[in-house]
């Protein structure tokens, strides 16, 4: 018999050692992530910043944002972005890899690992990558100088937490679905791609028709990037606001991650 | 005789208006190697999800290391090594890479692992493949690096559901190797199969499953002399005419069946049989005089064989 094994200490770390073995796995790719998470601010840092921005100030100057050049203006929204694109990754595909494509989980689950501990394993390993991901883009932004450092750090904690939001909820979708085909159609299609054209990202939400906004209510980019302008540019977002997004998207993390857990309880003991 | 490891009493599983497995009872004692022989689908990968402190049952007790692993999951699966029908091995991770995540899921220590990767690495012949991801490696490789894997935390039970579907005879073999030499150490194995001769080969005590019940239970030879004959005489008369000569044959031998492409005639002579049917001057296309085996058993239980 094995003495070695002291179960109270898997129950306390448990959720660390899946982390650490998802960050391993990540690791693998890391030239790939690496190529992605600079590439991808880089090519809307040029397009917007050269392109879209200088076009958006012909036409109206800076009055439509607030007075913050238009470049900038989005920032805060590409930050949020790329940490709920970050997140997705690394919950969508390691969670239907690890229920369907290579059963990972259950092999996990073999050990004194509990569902619950995987699932949050899961969700721990995808904020690592979205906090270096939004790092990444934050130096991006200093060194096009599109945002000066200072408050505006907080950019990183707030994407974070936007993305970590989206994550929380996504992560319990991922575990639930069977038919991961539709999944995906749906998850890119009806999802992801409007809640970034319609979340305030390149145009305040208020200037959308009132119909539209709620997609903009409901999503945390917009929540996560209404925080961050307020954050790095004095925005001029009331405290109250301030509070609701905050509450938002903490309410959502602690929502989706109760419900992730226990689905993939459930479904590891079926 | 010391208390049984395993402890298993009217255990039932229900997934909506199937019945994976219905009532059985069963004990596994230390040190011993015990088998659930039967068919796909006779509900011995259900039992061994719930021998594995993972999956929950419907009704019945179940008692491992004298607790329910339905309330003490994390306990009991920290003394259980566990290898199911699919390899579920991280492919993106090397050999050794994928032992010491696995054995850093027991909690245990980081240079206790990297002692016990050289030896398992060893057990399995895998030491020139420690640095190749996983993806690479052959089926039998898989197996034994699975195999290897439910062994880091030195289990006090090892489970291994069909540890050689799928592997060529070779590879068996070499993974029968392997587990006849935990059996040796006193690792207590609970092992499922479709394979009669892996049963006997592995097993000291197996129970005989079909459809969610057990059929019998007993020591493959125990078995084998308790519902089958000494030897068995198989003939062919092609598939026509095996039927046309069965009424014949039934009054030579003590027991027969008769299968699509052959008939079984249980004898304690075969050869003598073989002798009696050329002097009745039937003449089968071919013949074949055999041991009986728990293929035998199986059919003789069930009126099936184990591989449909």
């Amino acid at each position: 018999m094995n003495t070695g094994i002291d179960v109270v200490q898997i129950q306390r770390f448990g959720a660390f050692y899946i982390a650490a073995a998802r960050l391993r796995s990540m690791a693998k790719w890391k030239s790939i992530i690496a190529a992605v998470d600079i590439g991808n601010p880089l090519f809307y840092l040029i397009a917007v910043g050269v392109g879209i921005g200088v076009l958006v100030e012909q036409g109206s100057g800076t009055s439509g944002t607030s007075g913050i050049k238009y470049i900038a203006f989005i920032a805060p929204a590409l930050l949020a972005n790329s940490a709920i694109a970050a997140v997705m990754d690394e919950t969508v595909f390691p969670t239907i890899e690890g229920f369907k494509w290579r059963k990972l989980f259950f092999a996990q689950n073999a050990t004194p690992i509990t569902g619950r501990q995987i699932a949050l394993g899961v969700y721990l390993s995808a904020l690592c990558r979205a906090i270096a991901s939004v790092s990444i883009y934050y130096i991006l932004l200093l060194a096009f100088d599109v945002v000066d450092f200072g408050p505006s750090v907080l950019l990183i904690p707030i994407a974070v937490l936007g993305g970590g939001a989206f994550g929380a909820v996504i992560l319990f979708a991922a575990a639930i679905i069977e038919n991961h085909d539709q999944f995906f159609n749906i998850l890119g299609r009806l999802v992801i791609m409007p809640m970034f054209l319609f979340s305030g990202t390149f145009f305040p939400l208020s200037s959308m028709p009132i119909y539209l906004q709620p997609i903009g209510w409901v999503s945390p980019l917009w929540h996560a990037t209404e925080l961050g302008r307020e954050a790095a540019f004095d925005y001029g977002v009331s405290t109250l606001m301030m509070t609701v997004h905050i509450t938002f998207l903490s309410v959502l993390v602690m929502i989706g991650l109760f419900l992730s857990m226990r689905q993939f309880e459930r479904r590891l003991a079926k | 005789m010391s208390k049984p490891l395993i402890s298993v009493r009217g255990l039932t599983k229900v997934f909506g208006d199937f019945t994976a497995v219905d009532g059985i009872d069963f004990d596994v004692a230390k040190g011993e190697s015990f088998g659930l022989l039967g068919p796909n689908g006779a509900g011995k990968s259900t039992t061994m999800r719930i021998l594995a402190a993972t999956s929950t049952r419907t009704s019945g007790t179940v008692e491992i290391l004298d607790k329910d692993p339905e309330k003490f999951g994390p306990l009991v699966r920290a003394h259980l090594g566990v290898v199911p029908q699919q390899d579920n091995l991280d492919g993106e991770l090397t050999v050794s890479e994928n032992l010491y995540i696995y054995g850093r899921y027991f909690g245990l220590s980081k240079k206790f692992i990297k002692g016990k990767i050289e030896e398992l690495l060893e057990f399995a012949q895998l030491e020139e493949k420690r640095d190749v991801k996983v993806e690479a490696l052959s089926g039998g490789m898989k197996r034994r690096l699975t195999i290897a894997r439910g062994l880091v935390s030195e289990p006090d039970i090892l489970l291994l559901d069909e540890p050689t579907t799928g592997l060529d005879p070779q590879a068996r073999h070499i993974l029968w190797d392997r587990l006849f030499r935990l059996k040796e150490q006193g690792v207590t194995l609970v092992l499922t199969t479709h394979f009669m001769d892996e049963a006997e080969q592995l097993c000291d005590r197996l129970v005989v499953m079909d459809k969610g019940a057990i059929m019998a239970e007993g020591s493959p030879q125990g078995l084998i002399k308790e519902y089958s004959s000494k030897e068995v005489l198989e003939v062919r008369f092609g598939s026509d005419r095996n039927k046309e000569v069965a009424p014949q044959l039934t009054t030579m031998c003590e027991r027969m069946e008769i299968l699509p492409d052959r008939i079984l005639m249980y004898t304690e002579d075969g050869e003598k049989l073989l002798e009696q049917i050329a002097a009745a001057k039937m003449h089968p296309t071919t013949s074949l005089v055999r041991r009986s085996s728990l293929e035998d058993v199986f059919l003789r239980l069930t009126g099936r064989t184990l591989i449909e």
